[in-house]
């Protein structure tokens, strides 16, 4: 668990405009972020900025641990799983050595996959492979987890069973989470706060609490009437959905 | 068109047309009646009496004893060197050229040259395989290399796996089926600039022999020799190169 700041200048792509500009952000340790905005806008970059995998932009992103030590789970918006590795040993290649075998068993189990643990990923469902990609996210305790639209082309009644597994895991070990998605649904279901964002270049437009209790965020007449109000409120935020 | 193969109906379909072969073969050489071209009875009888009596399998040996040293160095040096090229464009510019000049160098050009340069020495003759066969495998390992999956690539980073993790479980299975290509195509090549080594500066091999054999016009030892190791590399290419394919494509559906 930690915290991150962020603060981003600038951000270019050769041979392209500004991709983000002016974004800054303080998420508290231990809080679901969702990131909403159009698609294209930036979102995936910035998780990539985030991760470390993109180090040329201007501005700084510090964690509440130091870099090094902050370990970071991430669930691209394709699983990205080795497929000439099995479900079982994709999962354990990012773990660290000596890591007891009952924490991959049990992940397995809440998510449903201990039938194909044994499996090449490429005979795998794509609802499954995401949730496998998930496990192995999970797998590493990170202390930031961040996920691209983890779970889109996944069927309706699919990504709801997957959601709720979601939060259970979430609720058992309380990692900060930023999910992108460009579902306004999914993300008062799942989130603390949603971050609305503009079209590139990408720059925060709101910054919204969700008050919805925990315990009734699958009550999908809740969710609706939230995001009515929410719609209402601030009709800016038509265009970004 | 195709429809599926009976495995059994092949097998037997190979052995008809190994059959038909060696009739037509007994045929044109009895109809012909020439030394030049010895039926494939008298051929058996030369190969069975060089197994048993003669030097054929120290010859064979031998051969074999390059063949594999030269393969081995060219295969590890030309994927170390593969990769290399193929993950910094910067040095992949700059020998790019050589590759080229190295690719077209005839064979029978490094040959002569490393004998001149360094003897005629074992050194030298496996030197001179391992020259030929190098460019090729870069070539092949460097365009497997440039193309390399930057989604699994990232993964690996984010997650942050060790160097060797990388090496060993995302970049290699990735690499494997270009190593497998150049491997087959590089084990026949390699076998006959072998025997053109050994022809023009060892005394002993496979090339060694056959050039004695042309000398005294000896046919069936000549087709002898020929058929024992066309039968050894077929063994190395069923036992060995098929298996490792196999094993580097079993995730694969």
């Amino acid at each position: 668990m930690t915290d991150i700041n962020l603060t981003i200048e600038d951000k270019k792509f050769p041979h392209s405009d500004r991709i983000i500009a002016h974004l800054e952000l303080h998420i508290p340790s231990g809080e679901f972020v969702c990131l909403i905005g159009p698609s294209g806008c930036g979102k995936s970059t910035l998780l990539n900025l985030i991760a470390g995998l993109d180090k040329n932009y201007q501005g700084s992103i510090t964690f509440g641990t130091p870099q090094q030590d902050c370990r970071i789970g991430y669930v691209f918006q394709n699983p990205r799983l080795l497929p000439w590795r099995t479900v079982r040993e994709n999962i354990e290649l990012v773990l660290p050595l000596h890591t007891p075998a009952h924490t991959v068993d049990e992940l397995l189990a809440s998510m449903k996959l201990t039938a194909v643990q044994e499996t090449y990923p490429q005979r795998l469902s794509l609802g499954m492979s995401r949730r496998v990609a998930l496990v192995r996210a999970f797998a590493i305790n990170p202390d930031i987890l961040l996920m691209d639209e983890p779970f889109v082309s996944l069927d309706a009644p699919t990504a709801r069973k997957i959601r709720k597994q979601l939060i259970t895991l979430w609720d058992q070990q309380q990692h900060t989470v930023l999910f992108v998605t460009h579902d306004l649904r999914e993300a008062i279901t799942l989130a603390d706060r949603l971050i609305f964002l503009s079209n590139s270049p990408m720059t925060i437009v709101r910054d919204i609490k969700i008050t919805i209790p925990r315990t009734q965020r699958f009550d999908d007449s809740q969710i609706e009437t939230f995001r009515q109000q929410l719609l209402s409120e601030y009709p800016d935020l038509g265009p970004l959905l | 068109m195709t429809s599926t193969v009976n495995p059994q109906r092949t097998r037997y379909l190979a052995g008809l047309s190994l059959f038909v072969f060696i009739l037509l073969w007994h045929g044109i050489a009895s109809w012909l009646a020439t030394p030049v071209l010895p039926e494939p009875i008298k051929v058996a009888e030369v190969l069975w009496s060089e197994i048993y009596h003669g030097d054929l399998l120290h010859h064979l040996g031998m051969t074999l004893f390059r063949l594999t040293t030269s393969f081995i160095i060219a295969m590890i040096l030309g994927s170390a060197l593969g990769i290399l090229l193929g993950r910094t464009p910067t040095i992949d510019h700059f020998f790019d050229n050589w590759l080229i000049i190295f690719l077209n160098i005839p064979a029978l050009v490094t040959i002569i040259l490393c004998y001149v340069w360094f003897g005629l020495s074992e050194v030298a003759a496996i030197l001179a395989v391992v020259v030929n066969k190098l460019p090729n495998v870069i070539v092949t390992l460097r365009e497997g290399a440039k193309s390399l999956d930057k989604d699994l690539l990232e993964m690996a980073q984010s997650y942050r796996l060790t160097r060797k993790k990388i090496l060993t479980q995302v970049i290699w299975p990735q690499l494997h089926p270009y190593f497998m290509a150049a491997a087959r195509s590089g084990i026949a090549l390699t076998w006959k600039i072998v025997l053109v080594v050994e022809l023009l500066g060892r005394s002993d091999g496979m090339g060694f022999q056959l050039h004695l054999f042309f000398q005294l016009f000896d046919v069936a030892s000549i087709l002898a020799y020929t058929i024992a190791f066309i039968t050894v590399i077929q063994i190395i290419e069923i036992s060995l190169l098929k298996p490792l394919d196999r094993y580097g494509r079993r995730w694969q559906r």
